[in-house]
C-alpha cells in the first residue's frame, strides 16, 4: 500500500520533469517513420524492434543508474518515516521502470493503431514486440539501479558502468562471440555459444525476436544455434525464461545491497 | 528511551564511533557536542536506522531496531540540512509525509501558524529559502506529536527570530515529557533546551552526566567555558 503512495508521487514528479513524454515521443515518431516507409507489415515491425534493442536497454541502463541520485532526496525523506527499506526500494524502481515500459508501449502502440498495422498484423508478434520492450526495459532500469546502487557515492563511475555496460552488451559482445566463432570454429562449440548467448540479455531479446518472425537468415550465429537447438517455440521459451532471470537476479541484489547500505 | 550498546563504526579505515554506549532515559533532554567529525551525526544516523553498525546494538523503548522500522513512528527527526525533493510543494510535501503514516492525526496547521509559513505552502521546495526549508524540517519533525525527538543542528539556518521561535516550541515538547536529543555548536542552545550533556570525542563518549555538574566542576559560569575546557583538556 505504501509502495503505491510512494509510486505516485514519483510518477507526479515525473511527469513534470516532462523528458518521459520526450521518450514516448521518440518512440512514436520512430515507429511512424519507420512503418510509414517500411509498410504496415513485418519488415517495419522488425525494424521497430531493432531500435528496440538498443534503445530500451540504453535508457533503462542510464536513468536507472542516475535515477538514484537524482531522487536522493526523496529516499533520505522517506527512509526516516516508518517504512522498510524493502518498500522503499520497490517504490522507487517501480516509480522509474513502469512509466519508461508505458512510454515504449504507448510510443510503438499509437502509430500501430492509426496505420491500421495493429488490425493487419499477427497480433501473436506485436504482443511479442511490446512484452519484451516491457521486460527489457524492466531489466534494464533494474541492472541501472543495481549499478546506481553499487557507486551511490560516486556517480561518475556509475554512469559510465551503466554506458560501459551497454556498450558491451550491445554492441562489442557480438563482435566477441564472432571473434570466438572465427578462432574455434574447428571444435564443437555449439554449447559454449548457447551458453553465451544466454549470458547477454540484449541478445536473448534478439533471438526471440527472429524465432517469432522466423527470419534465420538473420538470425547470427548464436540465433541459428539456438534454433538448431530448442526450436522455435522451445527456443522462445527458454530464452524468456532467461530474460526473466535476467531481471530477477540484479534487483534481487539490488535491495540486498540497500538494506544494508548507509545513506 | 534509547538505550546504545557497545556501538561500532568504522567508513573505511576511519574509526568514527568506537563502542559507544549510551542511555538516553523517558522524558530527558540531552545535548550531544563535540568537535566537527567526533561521531555526533553518525550516532544520530545509527539510531534512525540510516547507518548500519559494525558492532552493537541499538534499542528504542526496549526494541532493537535492526531489521526493525516500526519504532520510527515514535521519532521525529529534523536533519543537518534540509533538502527534500525539489519539485514538492510545501502542501504536497506535508500530505505526502501524511500519506505514508497513514493518515493518523496530525498538528501540522499549528506548527506551520507557529513558524509563520502560510505563505510558502505553494511553492515549490527548490524555490525556499534555506531557513524555510528548515522550518519545513521542524514541522516534518513535531507534526505527529513523536515521544522522541533528534535534531541535528536545528537552528544553524535559522534567523535570529526563526532560532526563538524554534526553542520556545522545544521547550514546550520538552515540558510535555518528549525524549529529546539535539546536537550543536551552540553552547548557550544547549544551555536552554538540555538537562543534560553527552561530550564526544572520536566515538567515544568522554562526559555524559547532568549539565550543572560539569559547569560547577570546572569552576565556571556558563557552558561554553566548561565545554572548552573539556577541549582543552582532551588535545593536551
Amino acid at each position: 500500500m505504501k509502495t503505491l503512495t510512494i509510486l505516485k508521487y514519483q510518477w507526479k514528479d515525473l511527469f513534470r520533469g516532462k523528458w518521459i513524454i520526450g521518450y514516448a515521443l521518440i518512440y512514436w515518431l520512430i515507429s511512424d517513420a519507420l512503418i510509414r516507409f517500411g509498410g504496415a507489415g513485418p519488415k517495419a515491425m522488425l525494424s521497430i524492434s531493432n531500435i528496440m534493442l538498443l534503445l530500451v536497454p540504453l535508457v533503462g541502463m542510464i536513468y536507472g543508474s542516475l535515477y538514484l541520485y537524482q531522487s536522493r532526496e526523496f529516499t533520505k525523506l522517506l527512509l526516516v518515516q516508518p517504512l522498510n527499506r524493502k518498500t522503499i526500494f520497490w517504490g522507487l524502481y517501480g516509480g522509474l521502470a513502469i512509466p519508461l515500459a508505458a512510454a515504449f508501449t504507448f510510443g510503438v502502440t499509437v502509430p500501430m493503431v492509426y496505420s491500421g498495422m495493429l488490425f493487419s498484423m499477427a497480433v501473436h508478434s506485436i504482443l511479442m514486440i511490446l512484452v519484451l520492450g516491457i521486460i527489457l526495459s524492466f531489466l534494464f532500469t533494474g541492472i541501472g539501479f543495481w549499478i546506481g546502487l553499487k557507486y551511490f557515492e560516486d556517480r561518475i563511475k556509475g554512469l559510465g558502468f551503466a554506458l560501459v555496460g551497454w556498450l558491451f552488451l550491445a554492441i562489442l559482445y557480438d563482435g566477441l562471440v564472432l571473434l570466438a566463432i572465427f578462432i574455434l570454429g574447428d571444435y564443437p562449440i555449439e554449447k559454449p555459444m548457447l551458453a553465451m548467448s544466454m549470458l547477454n540479455p540484449i541478445d536473448l531479446a534478439r533471438i526471440i525476436v527472429l524465432l517469432e518472425f522466423d527470419i534465420s537468415a538473420l538470425m547470427g550465429y548464436t540465433g541459428a544455434v539456438f534454433n538448431r537447438f530448442f526450436g522455435s517455440s522451445l527456443g522462445i521459451v527458454v530464452a524468456s525464461l532467461s530474460l526473466i532471470s535476467w531481471t530477477l537476479v540484479p534487483l534481487l541484489r539490488g535491495t540486498s545491497r540497500f538494506k544494508k547500505m548507509d545513506l | 528511551m534509547i538505550t546504545i550498546k557497545g556501538l561500532s563504526k568504522s567508513f573505511g579505515s576511519q574509526t568514527v564511533l568506537d563502542k559507544l554506549e549510551l542511555v538516553l532515559p523517558k522524558g530527558q533532554a540531552t545535548g550531544i557536542v563535540g568537535p566537527n567529525g567526533s561521531g555526533k551525526t553518525t550516532t544520530i544516523k545509527t539510531v534512525l536506522g540510516l547507518v548500519k553498525p559494525d558492532e552493537g546494538e541499538v534499542l528504542v523503548d526496549g526494541i532493537e531496531i535492526s531489521g526493525n522500522w516500526e519504532y520510527r513512528n515514535k521519532i521525529g527527526y529534523m536533519p543537518q540540512t534540509a533538502r527534500y525533493p525539489e519539485n514538492m510543494t510545501v502542501n504536497e510535501l506535508f500530505n505526502f509525509i501524511k500519506e505514508i503514516r497513514g493518515n493518523i492525526p496530525s498538528v501540522e496547521q499549528r506548527l506551520i501558524q507557529h513558524f509563520g509559513l502560510e505563505a510558502e505552502l505553494n511553492k515549490r521546495m527548490r524555490t525556499l529559502s534555506g531557513g524555510n526549508r528548515q522550518k519545513v524540517g521542524a514541522v516534518l519533525s513535531m507534526m505527529f506529536n513523536p515521544d522522541i525527538l533528534i535534531f541535528d543542528e536545528p537552528t544553524a539556518g535559522l534567523d535570529p527570530r526563526s532560532s526563538v521561535q524554534f526553542k520556545r516550541l522545544v521547550k514546550d515538547q520538552k515540558e510535555e515529557g518528549k525524549t529529546i536529543l539535539l546536537t550543536t555548536h551552540i553552547m548557550s542552545e544547549i544551555e536552554e533546551l538540555a538537562d543534560y550533556l553527552i561530550f564526544i570525542v572520536e566515538g567515544k563518549i568522554k562526559y555524559h552526566g547532568p549539565m550543572d555538574a560539569l559547569i560547577k566542576k570546572h569552576k565556571e559560569q556558563r557552558l561554553e567555558g566548561a565545554v572548552a575546557k573539556l577541549m582543552e583538556e582532551e588535545a593536551a
